[in-house]
């Protein structure tokens, strides 16, 4: 064999490398795909009273409901995401969701990517409309969580990492988070902010006692936007000390500060062009999409060098071992594929707001800074200064940048739940809302929509940051 | 059986049912009803460590073993083994790791999956190891929260009665 390849090797003809052309029109990734409408059930600890099948239905026909030449038959075929066999305990079960929305025989596909299986689940229906192959696609996510206890699905979802050396450990997601934010806080407090205290423990316990008020500040803006969101699971007005005071469940997580595990559902529908003409004068083009992966384990990540957006320079980052288990090389390669194809070059300044995977409050620290809101090692400052917060909301403490660049208007993962299948669906369709300036219709209450907004992102997040997705959504309409 | 298990308005008060009786009746704020059963479900493995067993054989015989490439230019060292380089895709060949490194990252545990409740709190603990390229995740144990911090030097301990999985070596604070 390592003959007969090397051979093959010789045989090709040799091209002489060229330097990579710098970039004037973003790349092609097949047809103009547009959102035209979408649905999410209210997401619950539980429903006891419905099914995935029906979850899914009521999330189908809300989205019809709201178009009135889009029925089924115009549906070409569909993308169907959940995460856990385990949880659903019914194998194939996206075919039965297929059956009981009445689209059989039309072709379809189940999606499964971790905590990212929603996000992947939205671009497997970009890409079927993209290359051509439909013209209009459903995408339809789900996750019935509450068929176990609490901790049983714990264990479920803690199957997701490598199961010879990390799941017997401990197996807990929250405990690997930890691990991730306490490096994080070591890099960016410990060695910056309190690079003066020469006391070593004491410097790490003040960098960590400061990184978790300040994770604080993000669990608070989560559940207080909510607050304005019905679909939200958790809504409620929190104080920073409530949030540092809530069950200590790994060190320095409290419960305040994750999300937790829920019943729902989110469908989209995405189409050409042509179609989404026809369907609604105020459709939403998806301009952006990416994807990024990194190693199962946390322990196998390298120290190696950033991949850079367009508006960083290598000297941003000379002494900065990465990803190691600070950061997500995941989420900076879906980043960066994403933005290429969108044509943005400084995120900050050309997205109005981001739905943004927050399992943790330290993820969505750790992913203000791989998107490029923020140089690695400013996310905590961009907390604190107010950017990802909402203007003309009460936080119950000092926002100086309040709307700069809102992050989970929705209420995020912390606030809304987390279906793992639906959730990356639900961000689309929270997305698309905004875009549209139609969230005053859906929520009964007008108080998160942004003024005008042009261009958000969603972004969905698996494992350890194994694998990440992100789209880029723009209103399409005058 | 019952015609009608009990009902329950509270679904807590179900799944409290559920370990009574088997079978219970939600009604929700709508006065919907849902029947709710008790489903077990239980699996015994046969799992195989395959390329990885010599590392589990290694910690029964009180040796940590990590991998290196055997591509003399890469020759990259892994803390937790793998059977081919992830740099450059060669082969690796066993070494020993050093019994002493220092914590990288850290965390204290007081919930977990319910595989490992009653073991809370634990603490784990990522390893680093001069020379060595990767990690190591591991339980620390002699240790309680207020006595970690990241830079703690640590060193292997190995368990006498040995399971056959990644506990059985553990890392305790240098003395
Ligand atoms: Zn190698």
């Amino acid at each position: 064999m390592p003959a007969r390849s090397k051979a093959r090797a010789m045989a090709r003809p040799r091209r002489r490398p060229t330097a990579p052309a710098r970039v004037a029109t973003p790349p092609s990734k097949g047809r103009r795909v547009f959102m035209v409408t979408g649905g999410v059930t209210k997401f619950a600890k539980a429903h006891p009273a419905m099914d995935f099948r029906l979850m899914v239905k009521r999330a189908y026909d809300y989205a019809l409901k709201g178009i009135p030449n889009l029925s089924a038959d115009r549906i070409d075929g569909s993308r169907i995401s959940y995460f856990s066999d385990h949880f659903a305990r019914q194998l194939k079960a996206a075919s039965m969701v297929q059956d009981y929305l009445g689209l059989n025989p039309k072709g379809s596909v189940r999606i499964e990517w971790g905590g990212a299986t929603g996000g992947e689940c939205f671009q497997a229906a970009y890409e079927a409309v993209a290359s051509g192959r439909m013209d209009v696609c459903l995408a339809a996510g789900f996750e019935t969580m509450s068929r176990v206890a609490t901790w049983k699905g714990n264990e479920f979802i803690a199957l997701a990492s490598d199961t010879n050396f990390d799941f017997p450990l401990g197996g807990f997601y929250t405990g690997y988070y930890a691990l991730m934010v306490v490096r994080h806080i070591y890099e960016y407090l410990r060695l910056r902010k309190f690079a003066d205290v020469k006391d070593e423990r004491e410097a790490q316990r003040l960098a960590i006692a400061e990184g978790s008020r300040i994770m604080s500040l993000v669990s608070v803006k989560n559940h207080v936007n909510a607050l304005h969101n019905p679909y939200a699971q958790y809504p409620k007005r929190l104080t920073v000390e409530d949030v540092l005071r809530s069950e200590m469940i790994s060190y320095p997580l409290t419960r305040e500060q994750i999300c937790t595990m829920s019943d729902g559902a989110a469908v989209a529908v995405l189409c050409d062009a042509e179609r989404a003409k026809e369907f609604t004068d105020r459709p939403v083009r998806i301009i952006g999409v990416g994807t990024g992966t990194d190693t199962m384990r946390l322990a196998d990540r390298p120290f190696g060098k950033v991949p850079l957006l367009p508006h960083e320079r290598s000297r941003d980052y000379e002494d900065l071992p990465y990803p190691g288990v600070h950061s997500f090389r995941a989420g900076r390669a879906a980043g960066i594929e994403a933005y290429r194809h969108a044509g943005i070059t400084n995120p900050i300044r050309e997205l109005d707001f981001l739905e943004l995977h927050d399992a943790y409050a330290s993820s969505e620290i750790q992913t203000y800074e791989d998107l490029g809101l923020c140089r690695y090692g400013e996310g905590y400052s961009f907390v604190e200064r107010g950017d990802p917060f909402l203007k003309g909301i009460d936080y119950g403490f000092p926002v100086p940048r309040a709307g700069k660049i809102p992050v989970n208007p929705s209420g995020g993962l912390i606030a809304c739940g987390h279906p793992v299948g639906a959730t990356g669906l639900m961000q689309g369709v929270f997305a698309f809302w905004q875009l549209q300036e139609t969230i005053g219709k859906h929520f009964g209450d007008p108080t998160l929509q942004l003024s005008k907004p042009k261009r958000g992102a969603i972004h969905s997040h698996a494992g350890t940051g194994s694998s990440v997705t992100v789209s880029i959504l723009e209103r399409g309409f005058p | 059986m019952k015609a009608r298990p009990p009902t329950f308005t509270k679904f807590r008060e179900v799944q409290a049912e559920l370990d009574r009786s088997g079978a219970a009746l939600f009604r929700d704020a709508d006065g919907v009803e849902s029947l709710v059963i008790r489903y077990p479900y239980s699996i015994q493995y046969i799992h195989s460590y395959a390329e990885d067993t010599p590392f589990f054989l290694g910690l029964a015989e009180g040796r940590l073993r990590g991998s290196k490439c055997r591509r003399v230019k890469c020759g990259f060292v892994y803390a937790t083994p793998r059977g081919h380089c992830m740099v450059c895709g060669s082969p690796t060949e066993w070494v020993d790791l050093p019994d002493h490194g220092r914590l990288h990252s850290w965390t204290t545990c007081h919930f977990g999956s319910e595989a490992f409740l009653k073991e809370t709190p634990y603490n784990l603990g990522l390893v680093e190891f001069s020379g060595v390229g990767s990690l190591l995740l591991v339980r620390l144990k002699d240790a309680v929260e207020s006595d970690l911090f990241v830079g703690m030097p640590v060193e292997a301990r190995f368990s006498p009665n040995p399971t056959y999985s990644i506990t059985d070596v553990w890392f305790v604070p240098s003395r």
